[in-house]
């Protein structure tokens, strides 16, 4: 018994051997918390890595219960049932202004706070706010511009990461007349067109258009839309730049155009595909391709003037207390996950990006993971989340209607910019309700 | 018929004690849900508000539940009548096979998949790529055996360069051709494997006897290349028809060497404009889109009737059995052929279960759902959109309104309604004969 103590505590000493700790937790002997998110494999096996650290240092037991896809309705059937979970990782900003409207989750306490003034950005804790009150803190994020490309494809082109759209667009012919398909684009799944156009958007129009976009203050058939659409056209319009051409996009869905890319990596069937850094983890399950020697990225590039654009999605924790108090136990948690400490070793875990702005990148395991997160941090407030994300889920996340159908219609008849922004307009005035 | 009369009225208890179990269970699983969705689709998503008949008009005026019902008609048309089709002729054929049961219960396996596989067996069926659909591969094995295929089928000129794509498929160049200066034709965008074994790129000799050019992939491995000049790493194309075309007759023709170099006589070309073949640059033929916004009913259709074509076959070979054979023998000893004692005989006697089927189908087309979820990639799933799949989206979507849901599931009942007395009618019918 005493072996195995003296072994654990060695274990520990090892492990922060090069760092102090940056935030003193209370002791929580015997107490118990539970966990819920929607992690699962490798994604769960990191975090509880976290949650370890957090067991060591303050004698509570954490247990890990998956959520499942839809959060709020296993939070809201779980807070009916009178067992809801201690603490919760939301995965959209809409959930926790729902949460926080009603009433199943209190502000954040002192101790948490501490940690969000010296770790976080203004911006990365207002998108945890809910009327100027701080419910959530930003654990885990997405970073949702980033261009993945093949080494193989770039080196036979003899062309080099570009740093602007205009770039971008030549690239994609000078890889085209060397022979392979430029870019391989996921048609098949609206929520990665979104994409295209929120990252062109971004940068385009900048983020005042942007947020006004996602309000509805601005209309959908604005001139920064026709921008926007008419800058995507450039790619989207050119059948031979599409991996399948525009047809065959459309029905090519997410894995797919990832490992269209990279699974042949002598003659690959594409040379570029745009998507977050979940990528990598479909590159890594699916093909043999190695990160950071036949897989490469670049940032999305900046269009126009602007700067390039940083479109961000991420989970943030939550204590769960439908009575309206905290424990300690939960205010301890959230402090820890704020901190450093906890940042450091989600991040030397791989495939996870931390907004903590404290967080030497140095923790990140390697030099993509590290590219991904610097791009993501020296953004600074400029970031922004998904647009789509924020919209009514009609407009921005439903199959067969809203923003997902208006860019494939786009993708189907890229030409027709005016009749997409037409279809995307009278979209939106239902699903807001106008 | 007395006796049980005689039972009801001496004791009404019984026959109620009887019933009781039976009228609750159809009470609570029936009439119930049916009685709550009728009441349901008078109220708004949250419940609360009585809207009136706002969901129907809503049902009417949104574009995708419009096209849900416009969808469901051709359904309704379509299935039912393919199905008892090729049921009644596998039905008729079959009888006279000696492996009669062997090849029925083939036509009727389908039948014992689910929804669900099946679904998943013809989304892959229907996949555009070739090398994954067989839809396609079987269509482009067909028409590439009459068509044959091009020798360079990714090659086309750079955009804005001296050649030109036409607008049936050939390049032509920019400008008259004389003897004695070698013209260059490049082309690019063709991938590297089919470069592998193709030779370097040679400049054309100068001859003033002869228009020479040639014709290669003006891209260097690596970058670097000029543009519109022969480097030393490029790749011939060879194989490429090169026409001299004079007032759009082509007055002579070569096809390209090895080293890509063709040679055309003086006499012919000179003065000539200069035009690749389209023949040399046909792109491979890829099938239909099957899974795209105007095939995508007609396939999933096609999937249905895969299933149920056998369950048709069945009934009607059953119907077929008690068809009485002298009427037949006497048609045909009256001199009838086999047309027409198909056409006069057994498809008028046949006819009742032909109706059966039919409606039998027509009440289960209705209600179609797993196929059209599963077969329509989400691209396409507006135009492939069916009343059932418009009520789960409606009800459980991303935007839940049980209201409205339930006033689709209400019209959807309404609509079953006269196919569902046709039948009991015709039950009835049959009864009292």
């Amino acid at each position: 018994m005493l072996t195995a103590l003296t072994a654990c505590g060695d274990d520990g000493d090892e492990n922060r051997a090069d760092r102090e700790p940056t935030i003193e937790l209370p002791d929580l002997s015997g107490q118990n918390l539970e966990v819920a998110a929607v992690w699962t494999g490798a994604e769960r096996d990191n975090f509880l890595r976290v949650m370890d650290e957090f067991e060591a240092r303050t004698g509570a037991s954490v247990s890990y219960v998956p959520s499942g896809d839809n959060v709020s309705q296993f939070v809201g059937s779980k807070i009916e049932g009178g067992a809801p979970p201690d603490i919760v990782m939301v995965p959209q900003p809409g959930v926790l202004r729902e949460f926080a409207q009603n009433g199943w989750i209190p502000p954040v306490g002192d101790l948490v706070q501490e940690q969000l003034d010296a770790n976080y950005t203004p911006g990365w804790q207002a998108v945890g706010q809910h009327e100027g009150e701080q419910y959530g803190v930003y654990v885990k994020v997405a970073n949702k511009s980033l261009v993945w490309y093949s080494s193989t494809a770039f080196d036979y082109a003899g062309v080099s990461a570009p740093a602007d759209w205009d770039t971008f667009v030549d690239t994609a012919w000078t890889v085209w007349e060397s022979g392979t398909t430029p870019v391989s684009v996921a048609g098949g799944d609206g929520w990665t067109l979104t994409d295209w156009f929120e990252n062109i958007y971004l940068s385009q129009a900048g983020t005042e258009a942007y947020d006004q976009l996602i309000a509805h203050e601005i209309p959908w058939t604005d001139q920064t839309v026709t921008d926007a659409l008419t800058t995507l056209g450039e790619l989207f319009g050119h059948n031979q730049l599409l991996a399948n051409g525009n047809g065959g996009s459309l029905q090519t869905d997410f894995p797919t155009s990832v490992t269209q890319t990279f699974i042949n990596l002598e003659v690959p069937d594409a040379a570029m595909v745009f998507e977050a850094d979940f990528v990598g983890s479909v590159i890594t399950d699916s093909t043999d391709a190695v990160i950071g020697e036949d897989a490469l990225v670049f940032p999305f590039p900046a269009v126009g003037a602007g700067d390039p654009p940083v479109v961000s999605a991420g989970d943030a924790a939550v204590a769960v207390a439908p009575n309206g108090e905290a424990s300690e136990a939960q205010e301890a948690m959230l402090a820890f996950l704020a901190s450093t400490d906890a940042a450091w070793i989600w991040a030397e875990g791989g495939g996870m990006v931390s907004p903590n702005r404290s967080l030497d990148l140095a923790a990140y395991p390697n030099d993509v993971q590290r590219g991904i997160a610097d791009a993501l941090i020296s953004a600074g407030d400029d970031f922004r989340f998904d647009l789509s994300d924020q919209t009514p889920a009609a407009f921005g996340g439903t199959t067969g209607q809203g923003m997902w159908q208006g860019l494939q219609n786009f993708l189907r008849n890229p030409d027709d910019v005016q009749g997409a922004q037409e279809y995307l307009e009278s979209q939106a005035v239902s699903a807001y309700g106008e | 018929m007395a006796s049980g009369k005689a039972v009801i009225r001496a004791r009404p208890w019984a026959v109620a004690s009887f019933l009781l179990p039976a009228l609750l269970l159809l009470g609570a699983l029936v009439l119930y849900p049916i009685g709550y969705s009728v009441w349901r689709s008078f109220f708004d998503a949250s419940g609360d508000d009585f809207v009136g008949l706002d969901n129907f008009a809503e049902i009417f005026a949104n574009e995708s539940t419009r096209t849900a019902l416009r969808n469901n008609l051709i359904w309704i048309i379509l299935a039912p009548t393919v199905a008892t089709a090729l049921g009644l002729i596998f039905a008729v054929l079959t009888e006279r096979l000696r492996w009669a049961t062997a090849f029925k219960l083939l036509v009727f396996m389908p039948m014992a998949v689910s929804m669900l596989a099946s679904g998943i067996i013809f989304r892959l069926v229907y996949e555009q790529n070739p090398e994954r659909g067989l839809a396609n591969a079987v269509m482009t094995t067909v028409h590439d055996t009459f068509a044959g295929s091009s020798s360079w089928p990714d090659a086309e000129p750079r955009p804005g360069g001296s050649l030109s794509a036409q607008d049936d498929g050939s390049y032509l160049l920019d400008g008259t051709v004389s003897a004695g200066t070698p013209v260059l034709l490049p082309l690019v965008a063709v991938p590297q494997p089919e470069l592998a074994d193709a030779e370097p790129a040679a400049t054309a000799a100068s001859d003033p006897g002869q228009v020479t050019g040639t014709v290669w992939m003006d891209f260097t491995r690596g970058g670097g290349g000029t543009r519109d000049a022969i480097d030393a790493d490029e790749r011939a194309l060879a194989g490429v028809t090169v026409q001299a075309v004079r007032d759009g007759d082509v007055v002579a023709e070569a096809d390209t060497a090895a080293d890509g170099t063709f040679t055309l006589p003086a006499e012919d070309a000179d003065g000539a404009q200069l035009r690749l073949a389209a023949s040399s640059f046909t792109p491979p033929y890829n099938g239909a889109s099957w899974l795209g916004p105007e095939l995508i009913t007609p396939a999933i259709i096609g999937a249905y009737v895969w299933m149920w074509a056998g369950f048709a076959m069945v009934l009607i070979a059953a119907g077929l059995a008690s068809v009485p054979r002298e009427t037949l023998e006497a048609a045909r000893v009256d001199g009838a052929n086999e047309w027409q004692v198909f056409r006069r005989i057994t498809v008028p006697l046949l006819a009742p279960i032909l109706a059966v089927v039919t409606v039998t189908l027509m009440i289960n087309v209705l209600k179609i759902f797993d196929l059209v979820y599963i077969i329509a990639p989400s691209s396409s799933q507006a135009d492939a959109n069916v009343l059932a799949l418009q009520l789960y989206i409606s009800s459980f979507g991303a935007e839940p309104d049980q209201g409205l849901g339930s006033a689709i599931a209400v019209l959807l009942l309404l609509l079953v309604v006269p196919v569902i007395i046709f039948n009991l009618r015709r039950l009835r019918r049959e009864n009292q004969r």
